[in-house]
């Protein structure tokens, strides 16, 4: 692993389709078993990635996610993966972050969910200007 | 990756996951799952997940969904073998997977579904399924 100054980018994946969802969720998590990631933290963050790459196939047809291996003060590492879409963008974000909201007739845990399993989470959207989503994970 | 093994063993459909399914494969499942239950008349429907590495809102609705179509086809159904780390990340993701029987592995699982089915409330409804 080569040390970095604070990101390093390691793997984009074009996403599409439910197939490629999948191939989110397996690069993620073997990028965080070889990291030393827990299990735990393992599901739930693969579990947030295939939320939140769920919702680019649903809303904008298709997007990218972009994985970082990133490094905090005393070189502690981190996993930061950005989401981002050229989709029809959200107009009201405080809407769309409430549990059980939902445009597209599914349960309205996406965004919501996905902010709970990580430790950092953040959304920039407007109306027709896509969105990007980050979210992070400490070691 | 999509093929799961649908099998039908005494009065019982068992489905054991073992790859990870996407969005399309779980839905293609559930409709397999009733055509399943359609055929054989099955009284119980027991889905093993313990090769399932995470559970999302889309899959664990699912399954929620199927157990209920299941039911009013006249099949119990029992999710069996999710591990610790998906069970501690569905809670925190806020899922409630309401009216949906659990038990830690098949073993229980086979146990619970006995005990459903035999259950005093269905036990009329038994005997008119087992004539085909």
């Amino acid at each position: 692993m080569k040390s970095s100054e604070n990101s390093n980018e390691c793997f984009e994946i074009l996403i599409s389709n439910y197939e490629d969802i999948i191939l989110a969720r397996q690069k993620v998590k073997s990028f965080m078993q070889k990291t030393g990631f827990s299990v735990l933290a393992q599901t739930r963050i693969v579990t947030a990635v295939s939320e939140l790459a769920r919702n680019i196939v649903v809303h904008a047809g298709q997007g990218k996610m972009s994985a970082y291996q990133i490094t905090k003060k005393r070189n502690r590492p981190g996993l930061k993966c950005v989401f981002k879409d050229q989709g029809p963008g959200i107009s009201n974000i405080d809407e769309a972050m409430k549990e059980g909201f939902s445009t597209s007739n599914s349960l309205g845990l996406g965004l919501s969910g996905a902010r709970k399993l990580c430790n950092e989470f953040h959304i920039e959207s407007a109306e027709k200007k896509g969105t990007t989503i980050s979210i992070v994970e400490w070691l | 990756m999509g093929e799961v093994t649908i099998l039908n063993i005494g009065n019982n459909i068992i489905v054991p996951v073992q790859t990870e399914l996407h969005d399309e494969d779980a839905r293609q499942l559930q409709t397999d799952i009733l055509k399943k239950i359609e055929n054989t008349g099955a009284k119980g429907l027991l889905i093993d997940v313990s090769a399932v590495s995470i559970i999302d809102s889309f899959l664990g609705r699912l399954l929620v969904e199927t157990s209920k179509m299941a039911r009013l086809m006249g099949t119990e159904t029992v999710l069996v073998g999710m591990k610790k780390e998906v069970v501690l990340t569905l809670i925190q993701l806020g899922l409630q997977m309401k009216n949906l029987h659990t038990a830690l592995n098949i073993e229980d699982g086979l146990a619970l579904l006995e005990k459903m089915i035999t259950g005093p409330s269905l036990s009329r409804r038994k005997d008119e399924k087992f004539r085909k």
